[in-house]
């Protein structure tokens, strides 16, 4: 092994993956000098994001989302059930317990007044739909909760509400594809429901004067201050996720991750649309 | 604009704070922390030899335990989950037992209070060794004030036999228990946590890089903005953000060397979670609102602390 040269580190006298095993951070402040990261992203630009629509055929709504490696599926599955006294006309979303585990937790899709409670009303004060929301990771690699937030807004956008009618003893039953002549449908045909503010979410990572958009799972191991900022489509902040961390955030700090997102926001709104247009045309 | 507050405060006036330390002599530190009826009692104990499975050994851990006021989190939802058990039987409502098991949020202070302090203690001076705060929350503010644990159980007993006595289970003492559970949780518990496991840390004796002040503000409809609210007001609120900042500086360098980035040191934020939808500009707005309250926290956290090392070397 050769002697360390004049600056100290051993960087030109061992082989890059073991000093990218043994020295993280100094590797990747090597790379953060050049401003680029080792998978040769600028700093500021996010990983490469897909969403493919309806990749459970058996539920009423689902999206697999993909930023990077990093893979996550929502599927939605509605049941119907009385609505509660103080709400008469609004419907529910449920959140299984994956969903609400996250340590920002995704019941910010409820808070964000993406979704009108009150299109999931069936008939006021009897019925209503619940919409359960159900979140599966099938890779992590960083950036889970962007991922999972996308993921469960695609499924959203996808979800189609059942034809139902009433039957004798007036309960909702969910009507054939055939139409029984003798009930009437409460509802006509299966409808989307409208979203309006759809919030969109960047993770970054602050270290030192640096600020990373989209971490992977090693960057986020080794930089320890993780800020997730949520806007939704009218820009405005839905939640600003910052717990703890080596780095303090000043105010550049956060205008900068606040325009990156808004940046983000932009390119996974016409992601989403292509999604979207895609499925339209099938 | 001025604004008018049920208890006659300003808008950035806070609470009475109250704080004391060593209260518990067998916790290695204890201090407990009280803005207005809100009260929390912290105990820290440590350092321990050893790490948890999954953290580095190279660093010392800290593991944060959050009690509420009604003791155990099981309790309250066992005996929610025994008045849900007859609605199901009755109406065959499954789905409304989900409401109830989901979003405890006891598990998001502990991460939260996890990792505020993890970025204010020195985690290099003792690797390989734990160091536990437990959280109890004592007081919480609004109408909940007079629900001591015997009471408590007295009013949920009655609910339950409510239930098996009236025919239908009426929906109205569900209603009663969801109300009840919401008031438990009363939203500047996080801040006072905070403040409180800060001087219980700096109690102990562990070694900490600066103190940690912590404090809510809420952005109200029509726009302005309030700091430590009581229960009654953040009814009343859009959102509300919980904001951490480093304790003010007093150093006898000149000012200009302390500044990071052309701004002082004690105006980034360690922490900041938010709830509730804002615009970026209520949330800037909220941040000044922040440090300059923080700075008056950093002040009463500075008398409060040289007060008692005095009073203790006297007796020493």
């Amino acid at each position: 092994m050769g002697l360390p040269n004049a600056s100290g580190d051993l960087s030109t006298e061992v082989e890059v993956d073991a000093f990218r095993r043994l020295f993280p951070l100094r590797f990747y402040e090597k790379h953060l000098l050049e401003s680029i990261r080792p998978d040769a992203r600028p700093l500021g630009r996010a990983r490469e994001t897909t969403i493919a629509l309806g990749a459970v055929a058996s539920a009423n709504g689902s999206a697999l989302a993909k930023i990077g490696s990093t893979t996550m599926l929502a599927a939605i599955k509605m049941e119907v059930m009385t609505p509660s006294l103080e709400t008469p006309d609004e419907g529910c979303i449920g959140l299984l317990p994956l969903a609400a585990c996250f340590p920002l937790s995704l019941s910010l899709l409820k808070t964000s007044g993406m979704i009108n409670l009150k299109e999931l009303s069936l008939v006021s004060g009897k019925a209503a739909w619940m919409a359960y929301l159900d979140i599966y990771c099938l890779d992590a690699d960083g950036a889970l909760f962007d991922t999972a937030l996308l993921s469960a807004v695609a499924a959203f956008s996808h979800l189609e509400i059942p034809v139902v009618s009433l039957n004798d003893d007036g309960k909702i039953v969910l009507s054939e594809e055939q139409g029984l002549s003798d009930r009437e449908p409460v509802n006509k045909e299966k409808r989307k429901i409208n979203l309006s503010s759809v919030p969109f979410s960047l993770t970054c990572v602050l270290h030192k004067k640096y600020i990373l958009a989209d971490p992977t799972a090693e960057e986020e191991s080794i930089m320890d201050t993780i800020v997730t900022v949520v806007l939704d489509s009218s820009s405005q902040l839905v939640s600003l996720h910052k717990p703890g961390g080596t780095v303090l955030a000043y105010t550049s700090a956060i205008q900068d991750c606040i325009a990156l997102t808004r940046q983000r926001v932009k390119e996974l709104q016409k992601i989403l649309e292509e999604a979207i247009s895609g499925m339209e045309v099938d | 604009m001025e604004v008018d507050r049920e208890d006659g405060r300003s808008q950035n006036q806070l609470r009475p704070l109250a704080c004391s330390r060593n209260i518990l002599h067998r916790a290695h530190g204890s201090a407990s922390w009280s803005q207005g009826d809100t009260k929390v009692l912290a105990a820290v104990y440590g350092p321990k030899a050893g790490t948890k499975k999954n953290e580095n050994p190279e660093k010392a851990c800290i593991e944060v335990f959050w009690k509420p006021k009604t003791g155990q989190i099981g309790d309250f939802l066992i005996s929610i989950l025994i008045v849900l058990a007859f609605e199901v039987w009755y109406a065959g409502n499954f789905q409304n037992i989900l409401h109830w098991c989901l979003g405890k949020p006891e598990k998001e202070y502990e991460m939260i209070l996890k990792r505020t302090l993890e970025s204010i203690c020195i985690l290099t001076v003792n690797p390989n060794t734990t160091t536990s705060i437990i959280v109890q929350v004592v007081n919480d503010d609004g109408a909940v004030s007079f629900m001591h644990f015997p009471c408590y159980c007295c009013t949920v007993s009655f609910l339950c036999s409510l239930v098996i006595v009236c025919s239908p289970p009426t929906r109205t003492v569900l209603i009663v228990c969801r109300y009840v559970m919401h008031l438990l949780d009363d939203i500047v518990l996080l801040p006072s946590a905070i403040n409180a496991a800060c001087m219980a840390l700096v109690d102990a004796g562990i070694p900490m890089k600066h103190l940690a002040v912590a404090i809510c503000c809420c952005v109200a409809k029509s726009g302005y903005v309030i700091l430590d609210p009581t229960k009654l007001e953040e009814q009343k609120m859009k959102a509300f953000a919980y904001l951490v900042f480093p304790n003010s500086v007093h150093s006898v360098l000149p000012e200009g060397s302390l500044r990071v980035e052309g701004e002082p040191i004690e105006n980034g934020i360690i922490t900041s979670v938010t709830h509730g939808i804002m615009s970026v500009d209520d949330y800037f707005y909220c941040l000044e609102r922040g440090r300059a309250a923080s700075v008056k926290l950093s002040d009463f956290l500075r008398r409060k602390l040289q007060q008692q090392s005095t009073d203790s070397s006297k007796a020493g």
